[in-house]
């Protein structure tokens, strides 16, 4: 070191203050040069209709079912305040928080399992959490339905050990059930990657220091895999609130939520800024729930 | 504690071993961790665990703290025998080796953390703690999160939140061996310090023989799972009693001999040492020399009395180290150490000088050439 100090070399010289910054610059150029195509894909394809979306809920919807985009008004935000869609807006929300919490609740012990066992096991049974992904989604959904269906297998196993048929195809319950089934894999795998990435020995200083097994879960474990919980959370939580397809399928229609209200606004009822508007609210909700989400300190989504 | 051990039970037993282990092994899988040891440890002891990394120290650590059940034999804490019970019934608490501190707390919150745990009203725990790590020497620093603190004040906060919670023993694994050579030897005055004012058992792991001899009341020195000795720091460093114990503990001349009688060794170039010794003759043993215990000097000096204690040879090597010369030694099978005090008067031997060595028949020991496998 110290004959680097009277006889400066390369290495010295590159490591003054304005190189240093005349490199970071360089380096910075270099980054948005790359980032370009993908920052050009998200302004074409993401923002830009996300302001057509915006915009047209501002605006009219012509008596002949066209819309007009001359005199800017609220009356689609208005019309959400009508007990209609006021109540499909708090029953979506409803569903949605009661698929989250069930995810999680199923969720977290089975996250801890996951972790808590060798890496082969372990990589064994993450394999079982994502092959529902190899098939389509909406098979899935029609699977359920013969599974629910009347005289199905869910019936005849309730009435094999005498609890009687089971009726709950196109009711909320069935949906809930699809949805969780749906999304319970977006709420196992970050939960599992904050579980696994614990430092165990925490757990048993926990112990160490008198605490008891429940008491070191409230206290050591489930803080410290918060972000986890969090972004699971979101994750269910935010394609529930807009979920379509299972709630057609599995709810027969019966009990409309936003995702098919908003495709009836569009495409039946041609009601544009009225399907914007409550797309517009829904994203908002979603937005909030992310910012909630990085406002607690997470960075695993 | 609570369920685990009452204080009637520790009443009744007082002036047994604060912890006392009988015939424990214990085996992952394949691997004996740990090979079937006895070990008595008093109320109000240092005691050491000492071994080479690899040896069993922290399974044993681990077993008195409950983190690790024995596969068989009794650990019993104060008289009671706490075989499976689990760690928060336990009268014991852990200063762990990258001392897990909870990052999500900050300091005072993780001092107190025990006392909550157990029921400890909020006001009173902070009280506690707060008095706690004024002893650690931490004051102003409870607002802190562990990730704004140093090594050493980390270890600290440690050091605390075991101690708050006032165990009956103290377990410590290798907990200075993240901190550099100062604090280090800071630290070491300190627990010990603290040991003695608290009158509390320690039990501490370390695999540097120097920090154990340097702070324990006693040492246990384990090699592969087995425990080999256990003793005073003298004890281990005059009577070691194996050639592993001799080499680790210290630093030694280790010469292969074979006993002749119970006064005489023959050393591995045949040279007959006068060397009392229990074993029978024609046993393979080792003689251990103390770079300490061996005098130098030209070859026509050798004191008459310390003759039969005497080997000639050649400097090798000689290092200044401030208080003392190392010389190495070649008496003409196997190169020796040999320290001496250097004082301004004292002779100097250059490498290649003819000299004679010799020794007090009460430094030499001989050891078994056994326990031994590194
Ligand atoms: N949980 C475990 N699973 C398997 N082997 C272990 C486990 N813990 C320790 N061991 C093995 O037991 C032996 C002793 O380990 P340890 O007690 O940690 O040694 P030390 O603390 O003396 O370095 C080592 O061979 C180690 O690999
Ligand atoms: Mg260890």
């Amino acid at each position: 070191m110290t004959a680097v100090v009277d006889k400066p070399t390369e290495q010295a010289r590159s490591a003054t203050p304005e190189f240093e910054a005349a490199n970071e610059r360089q380096k910075r150029r270099r980054g948005f040069l790359l980032a370009l195509p993908a920052y050009a894909y998200l302004v074409l394809f993401f923002f830009i209709p996300l302001g057509i979306v915006v915009a047209y809920s501002f605006a009219t919807r012509t008596r002949n079912g066209s819309t007009s985009l001359s005199g800017w008004n609220l009356e689609a935000y208005r019309k959400l305040g009508e007990p209609i869609v006021s109540d499909i807006l708090v029953r979506s929300l409803l569903l949605a928080v009661i698929t989250t919490v069930i995810c999680l609740i199923v969720a977290y012990p089975f996250s801890y399992f996951l972790a808590t066992r060798s890496p082969a096991v372990r990589n064994l049974m993450l394999v079982f959490v994502m092959i529902p992904f190899w098939s389509n989604f909406l098979v899935r959904n029609y699977a359920w339905r013969v599974l629910l269906g009347n005289d199905g297998p869910a019936s005849q196993l309730t009435q094999a050990v005498g609890m009687g048929e089971t009726n709950i195809l196109f009711t909320q319950t069935a949906v809930v059930l699809g949805l969780v089934y749906g999304f319970l894999p977006f709420m196992i795998l970050p939960m599992y990657a904050a579980i696994e990435r614990m430092d165990w020995s925490l757990i048993e200083a926990s112990r160490d220091l008198g605490a008891s097994g429940f008491q070191t879960f409230r206290n050591v474990a489930l803080p410290l895999s918060m972000p986890g919980v969090i972004a699971g959370s979101i994750l269910v939580f935010i394609p529930s609130l807009g979920a379509y397809v299972t709630p057609e399928i599995l709810g027969g229609g019966k009990t409309t939520l936003l995702g098919s209200y908003i495709v009836v606004q569009f495409l039946t009822a041609r009601n544009w800024p009225v399907g914007a508007s409550v797309s517009t609210v829904l994203m908002l909700v979603m937005l909030l729930a992310a910012l909630a989400y990085f406002r607690a300190g997470g960075r695993t989504l | 504690m609570g369920e685990g051990l009452s204080d009637q039970s520790l009443a009744d037993y007082a002036g047994v071993s604060a912890v006392a282990i009988e015939g424990v092994t214990k085996r992952f899988g394949d691997v004996v961790a740990v090979d079937n040891i006895n070990l008595d440890i008093a109320d109000g002891e240092f005691f050491a665990l000492l071994g080479p990394s690899g040896c069993g120290k922290t399974t044993t650590l681990r077993m008195i703290a409950g983190l690790e059940f024995p596969t068989s034999g009794s650990l019993r804490i104060f008289g009671d025998e706490v075989g499976t019970l689990p760690p928060d019934k336990r009268p014991v608490n852990t200063v762990f080796q990258n001392y897990a501190l909870f990052p999500h707390m900050n300091v005072l919150d993780n001092v107190s953390f025990g006392l909550r745990m157990k029921g400890v009203e909020k006001k009173s725990a902070a009280t506690q703690a707060r008095e706690m790590i004024e002893l650690v020497r931490l004051d102003g620093m409870e607002k802190r999160k562990p990730s704004q603190l140093s090594g050493g004040q980390q270890q600290r906060v440690a050091l605390a939140r075991a101690l708050v919670n006032k165990p009956k023993v103290l377990l410590l694994d290798e907990p200075l061996g993240a901190l550099d050579l100062k604090l280090r030897q800071d630290m070491q005055h300190e627990l010990k310090s603290l040991q003695r004012e608290l009158g509390v058992s320690f039990v501490f792991v370390t695999h540097d023989q120097e920090e154990a001899l340097t702070m324990s009341d006693r040492i246990a020195v384990m090699h592969d799972g087995k425990l080999l000795q256990v003793g005073t720091a003298e004890e281990l460093y005059d009577q070691p009693v194996n050639r592993f114990v001799a080499d680790f503990v210290g630093q030694t001349n280790l010469i292969d001999a074979t006993v002749i009688d119970d006064e005489m060794i023959a050393l591995a170039n045949g040279t007959k040492i006068k060397a009392p010794n229990p074993y029978p003759g024609g046993t393979k043993v080792a003689m251990s020399l103390r770079p300490e215990s061996i005098s130098i000097g030209a070859p026509e000096d050798v004191p008459e009395e310390f003759r039969p204690t005497s080997l000639h040879g050649v400097v090798q090597e000689m290092n200044y180290l401030g208080h003392s010369h190392v010389y190495t030694v070649g008496v003409d099978w196997m190169p020796l150490e040999v320290r001496t005090n250097a004082t301004p008067t004292s002779i100097k031997y250059e490498p290649g000088t003819e000299v004679a060595i010799w020794w007090d028949r009460r430094s030499d020991w001989v050891v078994p050439d056994e326990g031994y496998s590194s």
